[in-house]
């Protein structure tokens, strides 16, 4: 009995041995594995910590190539099962062009912002809010992130925008932010009452020329980078890079811009006292038609 | 001639091993050269996602599965309504393992013969070996509607019985709160080591131990945690899921349906955990569980037939213990779980499981053995007790990568206190079966498991592992003793084979 199961043992254990070395590289070709095993010396600095690109790997590969493929570039196995607009395609690191940035439009963001992305997700597509790693293993995947992209080997990252504080909401801020939303012409997009049916919506393409769809404030879902009224304000100033939503930071200031997110705020499906003022002043929405100065 | 048969049994038997070895290594060789299949499984197929993502090895959860499955089976993206899929979309997942076992079993009591004639019995080890099948699982669930989730599974023995394994509503994060979650149906109790997701197969392998112990003669059912059970569960949870806490009411049926036995009667299950980041080690994650109820030792007759829902002589138990989930790095874990179980004498005794061989309860019982009735007038014997016992379960994976995981798990179970305690009448045989006091490591369990299973592809439309492993069990003084000098029991078995789903 037992001679036999010695023999079984060895058997086993010889065919174990022969399928290992291939588990690792089942699925990866040759160019794929040594991307794998010479990329990763980028790092990341988030507050005291530091990410390590090659500790990220096995995570990378677990939770993230399903979508975003083993060389970063967002042609993962299921991403030609994405149909934009409704789910939009994996992000494509390779380009190093991120939608969720403090920093100003055209500039790479910061090893914070992407791990705050990370915890965070995208409403609206299917990356889920990865809030399960610990700090440290988010700080390697930013690590990771990074070293798909030629961009910050080259390029540093931009400075974060200043938010000025939050001043208190008033019936003429919200007032002043209707203003505002009919000058800069949101309504073309985000549509009069932010219904996302613009006379531009249906036309958007992002700028790898996919259909893509405007935030419709009033479905209830959140904004997909942050839904505080600070998160909201800085999309304004720094736009949303590789999709339509520019960066208004020239066009507005940054009072104009708070008086936009309390505008915006009457759109949206949660409760606020935004809202209940927009009701107590029986505010309209604007007539894209109006002459200009009466919105 | 009886040598001559030996030997040429021994040749075909060396012949049959090596086939099935170099068969062993072929297929193994053909597994990793295999390219990713195509089929549909209900989660991933819908959210995009492979197995890997939720699970340590499927059907393990790992920690982001398990926040996924307490969120109601939802990513929470907004986009988790069924309205948001393509109306082809069906979630439905199927599941059977197809394998070759061998199973030796020790003293095993056979009937010995002269002549033709069965003139006694002995004790000898039998040991068979052969193909077999799992029962078939149809997994479906997800989403009616935001925060609206299900889950359905209808499942078979091998032979094609079908019964419903699991069948539940639930209502997610009602007031916009994932605090509050509730449930209704039938459903693996919040076992954070999760059995219905156990990563091993074999017979005694495939179970947690701990969960289902139960002391030698005992007839309390009722409490075996790994059991999906019929009730309603609330389910709160921080975020990130790194608080959870649940409290369950589960009718103490052991989750069978229909008010037939043991109606009236209720068992609480109570868990809670908390997580903490431990940097690069990964998130370790410590917890209790409580389980308190009660179980019916009796039900009217009426003219001697049982009278269905009609438990009554409730009595009581408990079983209480704490949880670790911990990881070494992204490649080694350990999960932890102990319990402190406790019946009433009268289980102990024999009373509680109404079921009777015949398939009659109560007092019509024609086969033996019947269940013992706890009827008005009946008394404990003097010496019962109540049966108490500790367990502890180890399980330990490695995590080659998200394709190749090997576990390793120990168990043991041991008495603390025997229902036949030491005043128990030497030469009475009580209702439970048992004579005198009984020994005190009576119906001791030890067991290990170990093995890997291996997935030579990992998308998310498809699973396929090659599944090896091998279990050992001991019990104590459970065997005959028939003139040895312990009756000590030792199993074994070694399990090679597919479990696949699409």
């Amino acid at each position: 009995m037992r001679t036999r199961l010695r023999k079984w043992s060895l058997w086993l254990g010889a065919a174990a041995f022969l399928a290992l070395p291939r588990t690792s590289s089942a699925q990866l070709s040759t160019e794929q594995l040594n991307a794998w095993e010479n990329a990763p010396t980028a790092v990341s600095h988030i507050g005291n910590l530091t990410g390590h690109a090659k500790d990220a790997a096995g995570d990378y590969r677990r939770y993230c190539v399903g979508c975003h493929g083993e060389l970063g570039d967002g042609n993962g196995e299921n991403a030609k099962w994405y149909e934009p607009p409704s789910f939009p395609k994996p992000r494509d690191f390779q380009l190093g062009i991120f939608k969720c940035r403090s920093t100003p439009s055209g500039t790479l963001p910061t090893d914070q912002d992407l791990f705050d992305t990370i915890a965070r997700g995208m409403d609206r597509s299917t990356m889920p809010q990865w809030s399960t790693f610990t700090k440290q293993e988010r700080a390697d995947l930013v690590a990771w992130i990074k070293h798909f992209s030629p961009r910050w080997a080259n390029e540093k990252p931009g400075d974060p925008i200043k938010i000025p504080p939050e001043p208190e909401v008033t019936p003429e801020r919200i007032k002043a932010g209707r203003e505002v939303f009919a000058r800069v012409q949101c309504w073309k997009c985000h549509g009069v009452q932010g219904r996302a049916n613009g006379p531009s919506a249906p036309t958007l393409t992002d700028d790898l020329g996919r259909p893509i769809a405007a935030y419709d404030f009033t479905e209830g879902s959140r904004p997909k980078c942050g839904d505080t009224d600070q998160d909201i304000y800085r999309i304004f100033m720094t736009g949303l890079d590789g999709t339509p939503m520019p960066s208004f930071a020239d066009n507005i200031k940054p009072d104009e811009a708070w008086d936009l997110v309390f505008y915006l705020r009457t759109f949206m499906h949660q409760h606020s006292k935004e809202k209940e003022m927009a009701k107590q002043l029986n505010l309209k929405p604007i007539d894209p038609n109006a002459p200009a100065g009466q919105p | 001639m009886h040598a001559m048969r030996r030997l040429r049994i021994r040749n075909v038997a060396k012949f049959a091993t090596s086939v099935s070895a170099l068969s062993l290594i072929l297929f193994s060789l053909v597994l990793t050269c295999s390219q990713p299949a195509s089929a549909l499984p209900a989660f991933a197929r819908k959210y995009g996602l492979r197995c890997s993502a939720c699970h340590e090895s499927w059907p393990m959860l790992n920690y982001f599965g398990q926040k996924f499955k307490d969120n109601g089976y939802q990513l929470m993206n907004d986009r988790d309504a069924p309205i948001w899929q393509n109306p082809g979309y069906w979630p439905v997942v199927f599941r059977i393992t197809p394998f070759w076992h061998r199973v030796s079993t020790g003293k095993v009591l056979v009937d010995t013969y002269s002549g033709g004639t069965a003139v006694g019995q002995a004790v000898q080890r039998i040991s068979s070996s052969g193909f077999d099948l799992s029962g078939l699982d149809f997994h479906t669930g997800g989403t009616l509607e935001k925060n609206i989730s299900f889950y359905l599974l209808p499942s078979s023995d091998p032979t094609g019985a079908f019964h419903f394994e699991q069948v539940f509503v639930r209502f997610d994060n009602i007031g916009h709160s994932p605090w509050f979650n509730f449930k209704l149906g039938r459903f693996e109790l919040d076992n954070l080591l999760s059995e219905k997701r156990i990563l091993t197969l074999t017979g005694n392998g495939g179970i947690y131990q701990t969960y289902h112990f139960i002391p030698q003669g005992d007839g309390n059912i009722f409490g075996q945690m790994g059991d999906n059970q019929l009730g309603i569960e609330y389910l709160g949870h921080s975020v990130d899921d790194r608080t959870r806490i649940s409290a369950s009411l589960v009718s103490s049926s052991d989750g069978n349906v229909n008010l037939s036995t043991t109606a009236n009667a209720y068992t609480g299950f109570f868990a809670a955990s908390q997580a903490f980041d431990a940097g690069r080690l990964g998130v370790q994650r410590i917890g209790f569980y409580a389980m308190a109820g009660e179980a019916s030792t009796y039900y009217l007759t009426s003219g001697g037939i049982p009278i269905l829902g009609s438990g009554i002589g409730n009595k009581g138990f408990t079983r209480e213990g704490f949880v670790g989930q911990f990881y070494f790095g992204s490649h080694v874990g350990l999960t932890v779980v102990t319990q402190h179980g406790s019946d009433n004498a009268w289980f102990g005794q024999g009373y509680g499981n109404a079921e009777a061989t015949d398939g009659n309860g109560g007092t019509t019982c024609t086969a033996a053995p019947c269940p013992p009735n706890n009827v008005p007038g009946t008394t404990l014997p003097v010496g019962s007790q109540a049966p108490s016992w500790n367990g502890v379960t180890f399980e330990g994976h490695y995590i080659y990568s998200p394709q190749l995981i090997f576990i390793g798990r120990y168990e043991v179970e041991k008495m603390s206190q025997q229902a036949n305690g030491s005043g128990y009448n030497p030469a009475f045989t009580g209702a439970n079966g048992l004579t005198g006091p009984t020994p005190s490591d009576f119906g001791n369990i030890s067991t290990y498991t170990i093995g890997f299973r291996y997935n030579p592809f990992m998308t998310s439309r498809a699973g396929l592992a090659w599944h090896n492993e091998y279990n050992w069990l001991h019990q104590d003084g459970t065997g005959p003793s028939l003139g040895l000098s312990s009756a000590n029991i030792n199993t074994s078995e070694i399990l090679l084979g597919l479990d696949f789903d699409f």
